[in-house]
């Protein structure tokens, strides 16, 4: 069972952010950057999935020479090789060009099943791991909880709001995974140390049969900035039954929330 | 040249599906294009009236008791079809966990890029909307230059308006015949009485300052008695004390209630990602250092074990 796994490098989730001058971007040259948490969840379901079934799990990113660092990471966690897309152009591109991109990568590596983090935690896109199935006419499922294989059908359950399903999806497919679905073993130091030894490859566009031009991004962005939301900051005063007495006043009356 | 608005469904209407309409009449008055509607679903019956009000002109509707529930296979190529068919050059979606999946989809299958999870979308010469990122420490405006031009729109952040009474002329569609990869085995529903976080007007969450599971009932009470949805910060739910789905912040949901009341929640920025843009904030801490009473509107400093039981009584009181 060959699985391909799909993560991105983002900032820290304890980020504070700033708006770079220009208000087109925020300004990333303190931040401290990991693997989105719900790729982790995408590493560690293929490294289980690789235990019980064999196999043979790779990881995919796509980036500047800097990512290189997070694939590492998958490495360690029990990948057996990585692959970088990266060069020329790279930052130019928006969800559709990269989700062709890994696309191009998934059908040359012509895995069983896709695993990919339900969002990454910087653009919150929401949307490559269908869009590869789309690309690649596979069956997906999305925000999953549980996998399990039998054969060459997966059955897993997926959230929505005030409800669960359960799925039954053929393979090949993609999944994209939630917290829940498995708890993360990080590395330990001679994984780290091994991981170091295993395959890295780098591809360009060009060894992909893509040029940037096509892949490019045409959603802009046209202005960035820090949400500001003028709030109250009313500390209510009195005893407790006096506090309790006011907030329920305010929430009715000045509010009608209640 | 149109705009097409996806419809979403869960056997009636979703408030969504009036959210999406409603912005996107706003963008066909404004670029004066011609709006029409899509509803896949088992059957749209009595609900078509819901629709009045929008400007919409036509809705499609693929009506099927196959098609009562989402499937990518059945609904992906539909949509796809009809945007072709319709020449829709603006598609409006919603982006709950079913929609994002459809909209995402739907984006890749026409090869368009798409704003996904976008808070608001207006038209100047083409069409525009503002997304959050960083799960909204950072809002981003960005002009969507590609055509068919998409975005999804955030659940409960779209007040409905209708103008009028205009009715919409429902238009039958047959369900294309397709073959079903995906089975659907079982749909569970969320226990009753329990109310969703992400489409919450009211949400009430617990923090590491409830001390362990055994407490989270003194906070819970008080969700039930605001009729509530029950949420909590990332601490409790990797201390195993809640099931993730309650999870509120970067990592888990992010909510927009009318009233959102953090108990016992210190407000990382993290958990803060997940509810700034709640319109009421309250908070309840016994630190008066707490970084939640900074973003709060009302704020009491005291204990919650003190606090709740006494909230929850006078707030039984007050709904009579």
């Amino acid at each position: 069972m060959k699985s391909v796994v799909l993560i991105k490098r983002v900032p820290d989730t304890a980020s504070v952010f700033t708006i770079n001058d220009a208000q087109s971007g925020v300004d990333t040259s303190r931040l401290k950057f990991v693997m989105s948490p719900y790729d982790e969840h995408a590493v560690q379901e293929a490294v289980n999935l690789k235990a019980t079934a064999g196999g043979e799990v790779v990881v995919v990113t796509l980036g500047p020479p800097e990512d290189k660092e997070k694939l590492l990471t998958a490495l360690a966690m029990g990948a057996d090789r990585a692959v970088l897309i990266t060069g020329d152009g790279i930052d130019s591109l928006g969800h559709r060009g990269i989700a062709e991109a890994l696309a191009a990568v998934v059908r040359e590596e012509a895995p069983e099943v896709v695993f990919a983090g339900k969002q990454a935690v910087d653009d919150d896109g929401s949307q490559i791991p269908e869009r590869v199935a789309e690309l690649l006419g596979w069956s997906h499922a999305s925000v999953v909880t549980r996998f399990s294989l039998e054969g060459t059908t997966a059955t897993v359950d997926r959230e929505i709001e005030g409800g669960l399903l359960t799925l039954e999806v053929p393979l090949p497919a993609v999944f994209s995974t939630e917290k829940g679905i498995n708890k993360p073993d990080y590395p330990k130091l001679p994984n780290i140390m091994k991981a170091k030894k295993k395959p890295l490859e780098e591809k360009s566009f060009a060894d992909l049969g893509l040029t940037a031009a096509d892949l490019a991004a045409k959603v802009t962005v046209t202005q960035m900035s820090l949400p500001r939301q003028e709030r109250l900051n009313k500390l209510l005063e009195g005893d407790s039954a006096t506090q309790v007495a006011a907030l329920v006043q305010v929430l009715k009356e000045d509010e009608k929330v209640l | 040249m149109s705009v097409l608005v996806l419809l979403e469904q869960r056997g009636v209407l979703k408030p969504s599906a009036l959210e999406a309409a409603t912005a996107a009449a706003a963008i066909a008055q404004a670029s004066g294009l011609e709006l029409n509607a899509v509803y896949i679903g088992q059957s749209l019956a009595d609900q078509a009236s819901e629709l009045a009000g929008f400007g919409i002109k036509s809705v499609y509707a693929y009506e099927h008791s196959d098609l009562g529930h989402y499937s990518n296979d059945a609904y992906v190529p539909i949509v796809r079809d009809l945007v072709e068919e319709l020449g829709a050059t603006v598609i409006i979606g919603s982006a709950s966990a079913l929609g994002k999946e459809l909209c995402a989809s739907v984006a890749a299958r026409l090869g368009v890029e798409l704003v996904q999870d976008a808070i608001a979308c207006r038209w100047e010469n083409g069409l525009h909307a503002t997304k959050p990122v960083y799960a909204g420490k950072v809002v981003s405006e960005v002009a969507v230059n590609d055509s068919p031009a998409m975005v999804s729109l955030r659940p409960n952040v779209t007040a409905v308006a209708r103008n009028g009474e205009d009715a919409p002329e429902i238009l039958q569609r047959e369900m294309p015949s397709v073959s079903l990869r995906t089975v659907l085995k079982e749909a569970a529903e969320a226990a009753t009485g329990t109310v969703d976080l992400t489409e919450a007007k009211i949400v009430v969450s617990a923090g590491r300052g409830v001390g362990g599971p055994e407490h989270l009932p003194v906070v819970e009470a008080l969700a039930t008695a605001m009729g509530a949805a029950f949420g909590a910060s990332r601490a409790v739910v990797d201390a195993g004390w809640i099931h993730h789905s309650h999870q509120v912040g970067q990592t888990g949901k992010v909510v927009s209630p009318d009233v959102y009341v953090a108990c016992g929640i210190s407000g990382a920025i993290q958990h803060q990602a997940g509810m700034r843009t709640s319109r009421v904030i309250v908070a309840i801490n016994k630190d008066p250092q707490a970084n939640i009473f900074k973003i709060c509107d009302y704020g009491i400093v005291g204990d919650l074990f003190e606090i709740c039981p006494l909230l929850t009584e006078a707030v039984k009181l007050a709904k009579g």
